[in-house]
């Protein structure tokens, strides 16, 4: 009987031992938490069906190392305290090798710490540039920087011989941020800000904030920042009180539904935008061009509208951790990071990637590009 | 001067919109003490299932319509099924369930158009009329000019008619309005489902304006409750001058001060002549003499 009893408890360790060691068909666990719900949900849903959808193809393609991926993605509904919960979740009971999200700077300053601490790399998907600065040695990020659209903006300005700027803002983490970045960016390039005005996300008229600035002598331009509807709100007053001031926006304002919902008013409104939304005006010649393309009919086949440039940035991230994990031939969350901060010349959608040690987000301005609407479409501006 | 009359123009507009919302409000609190949180949404529904029935081919009149018959039976239903149950209930628990409502509303609305906003095209076009120096939109204006006629029909039906006293007799006394034999259910019916029209037809008529998204009723819900409590909780005029106050204060600061203050003044206003009318502006006093 003793016998017996030693042979079960050996067996039983040995079943425990195997099913700890990863088997070849055992999944690499990617997590990701997006903002599918509450105010940043347009960031977070284009996001989420690009996640779903490449990681079926590489699964459909064979998998990662001979091992399918498995997606673990949460919905933190744009909420720091929901996100928080989530990531400990990923880290402890779904033990996933590497991350991708959240969709927003705050969330993504919320949670950054839970992946540091279990050292797991994270690639976020916002714009706000503390992310990665000062870097931390596992969080990435894909976005374009509120401060590259500010010094992008300062330099179109500077060219255009601007010297007095008006700033009309709204009181939301995409205009709050893009105001406190330029402020200090156009300050130091020597332009002067005549007006500091905001409105609030779901304002219905700007006209006051417009007119007082309208009736400012010597303004040269007005760069407006925010997200959704207001941004055509704004561009509607700004059509309706017929102020000849040249009108900047950042790239929340570069989509298709931007141009419709401000209709004519939006004629000759000078706007950064990523790659993705004038993909099809770039130079064959450009080594971003396919990629960006392929993705932009992919989306456009799933979802039935214009690619949107946030789940472009989910792509990257997802690309960029695949990389990695290829260049690694490692799905160890160490290993994952290693990979990840020494990827170069790596082309996404969003621009071409080269991290380094003290550079966590890899892409510059150049990927960057100023447009103009005109007839109800993108022109590269000059 | 023409800076000032573009503010009063903003003001009006934005005023106006708040007017009807709180006019919504008065309306159900006068029928059922409930202060009606979803009244926002109502508004929202009003605009999106006007897009939602102009996607479907329908023309522009039939679409409002069609939104307008819909928004009331959804208000109809949120009095059946979650108000009329819950009777007994302490007025505030009833009001917990307004705000369910709406982020049911909300919900439900996001998950079946999406969260993008929409469009819908003005009534009178868009080109802005010019009045000494400042402009305003057709729309606007008629935004300006619907409200006043709701407000007047609504003090019609409420003075002049025997629909609208049977309202206001269940409103005042329920026991005493059945026992002279109105069907004190079916006034109650009437005010949610009236409230909820005037809310979904003035979404029709701001959406040219302000857009139309899933989220725009929570906003809206605050400032009309805002208007409501300023003016008088419960009194229609007092709907129409606290949505005014709140809509003109709101652009004078944006335009005099700073924009940043901008919700800020219009809520200090409000206090302040809460202090000096602690029922509002043209409300009556809640303690009622034996």
């Amino acid at each position: 009987m003793k016998h017996i009893g030693i042979f079960a408890l050996a067996t039983a360790v040995a079943l425990t031992l195997s099913s700890g060691v990863a088997t070849a068909a055992d999944p690499i666990k990617i997590g990701a938490i997006v903002s599918k719900s509450g105010p940043a949900s347009f960031l977070g849903e284009p996001q989420d069906v690009t996640l779903r959808h490449y990681v079926k193809k590489i699964n459909d393609a064979g998998g990662l190392l001979g091992r399918p991926l498995e997606l673990v993605l949460y919905d933190d509904a744009t909420d720091a305290n929901v996100a928080r919960t989530f990531a400990s979740r990923l880290v402890d009971s779904d033990k996933v090798v590497a991350v991708i999200g959240p969709s927003t700077t705050g969330v993504t300053l919320a949670i950054a710490p839970v992946f540091e601490d279990a050292k797991i790399p994270m690639i976020s998907l916002a714009a706000g540039v503390e992310i990665v600065d000062p870097v931390r040695a596992y969080v990435f990020k894909t976005p374009h920087t509120d401060r590259m659209v500010c010094r992008k903006i300062a330099v179109d300005m500077k060219a255009r011989n601007f010297k007095r700027v008006a700033l009309l803002n709204g009181t939301d983490g995409a205009g709050k941020t893009l105001r406190s970045e330029c402020l200090v960016i156009f300050k130091s390039v020597g332009l002067e800000i005549s007006a500091d005005e905001s409105f609030n996300p779901n304002d219905s008229d700007m006209t006051p904030q417009l007119t007082k600035i309208k009736n400012l002598p010597g303004v040269d331009a007005l760069l407006i920042g925010g997200f959704g509807q207001a941004l055509a709100v704004v561009t509607r007053n700004y059509g309706q009180l017929s102020i000849k001031t040249p009108m900047y926006q950042a790239h929340g304002a570069a989509s298709q539904t931007y141009i419709k919902l401000s209709g004519k008013a939006s004629e000759g409104v000078r706007v950064t935008s990523p790659l993705l939304v004038i993909v099809d005006k770039l130079p064959d010649s450009d080594p971003l061009k396919a990629g960006a393309l392929e993705y932009a009919k992919t989306m456009r086949a799933i979802t039935g509208a214009e690619a949107s440039t946030f789940g472009g940035y989910s792509y990257d991230a997802l690309m960029l951790i695949v990389n990695a994990i290829r260049k690694a031939n490692s799905a160890d969350p160490k290993a994952i990071r290693d990979a990840l901060e020494v990827t170069r010349g790596f082309a996404g959608v969003t621009g071409v990637f080269n991290m380094s040690k003290d550079n966590h987000l890899g892409i510059d301005e150049s990927s960057f590009y100023m447009v103009d609407i005109r007839d109800g479409g993108w022109k590269l501006a000059q | 001067m023409s800076e000032f009359l573009q503010f009063i123009l903003a003001g009006m507009t934005v005023g106006a919109i708040y007017s009807v919302v709180a006019l919504g409000f008065t309306m159900v609190f006068n029928a059922s003490g409930v202060v009606n949180f979803a009244q926002g949404e109502f508004v929202m529904l009003g605009g999106m299932l006007t897009v939602y029935g102009m996607a479907l081919g329908m023309p522009y009149s039939v679409a409002a319509l069609f939104a307008v018959v819909a928004t009331s039976l959804i208000s109809v239903a949120l009095y059946d099924f979650a108000i009329r149950p819950a009777r007994g209930a302490p007025v505030y628990a009833l009001i917990i369930i307004t705000v369910g409502a709406s982020i049911l509303i909300r919900g439900l609305t996001k998950i079946a158009f999406g969260t993008g906003p929409r469009d819908l095209p003005p009534l009178l076009g868009d080109e802005p009329v010019r009045v000494a120096g400042a402009v305003i939109l057709p729309q606007s204006m008629l935004v300006i000019a619907s409200t006043l006629a709701i407000y007047l029909c609504l003090w019609l039906l409420l003075q002049k008619t025997l629909l609208g006293h049977a309202v206001v007799a269940s409103a005042n006394n329920r026991m005493a309005a059945q026992m002279v034999g109105i069907d004190v259910d079916v006034m109650t019916r009437f005010s949610f489902s009236l409230s909820a029209a005037i809310g979904a037809f003035s979404g029709i008529l701001i959406s040219p304006i302000t857009l139309v998204s899933y989220d725009m009723g929570t906003m809206l819900a605050l400032k009309g409750f805002a208007a409501a409590i300023l003016g008088g909780m419960g009194s229609p005029l007092g709907a129409i001058l606290g949505g005014v106050l709140v809509g003109l204060s709101e652009a004078m600061s944006a335009g005099y001060l700073s924009s940043q203050y901008k919700d800020a003044t219009a809520f200090v206003i409000i206090i302040l002549v809460l202090f000096v009318f602690p029922n509002g502006l043209v409300g009556k006093s809640g303690h009622e003499r034996v």
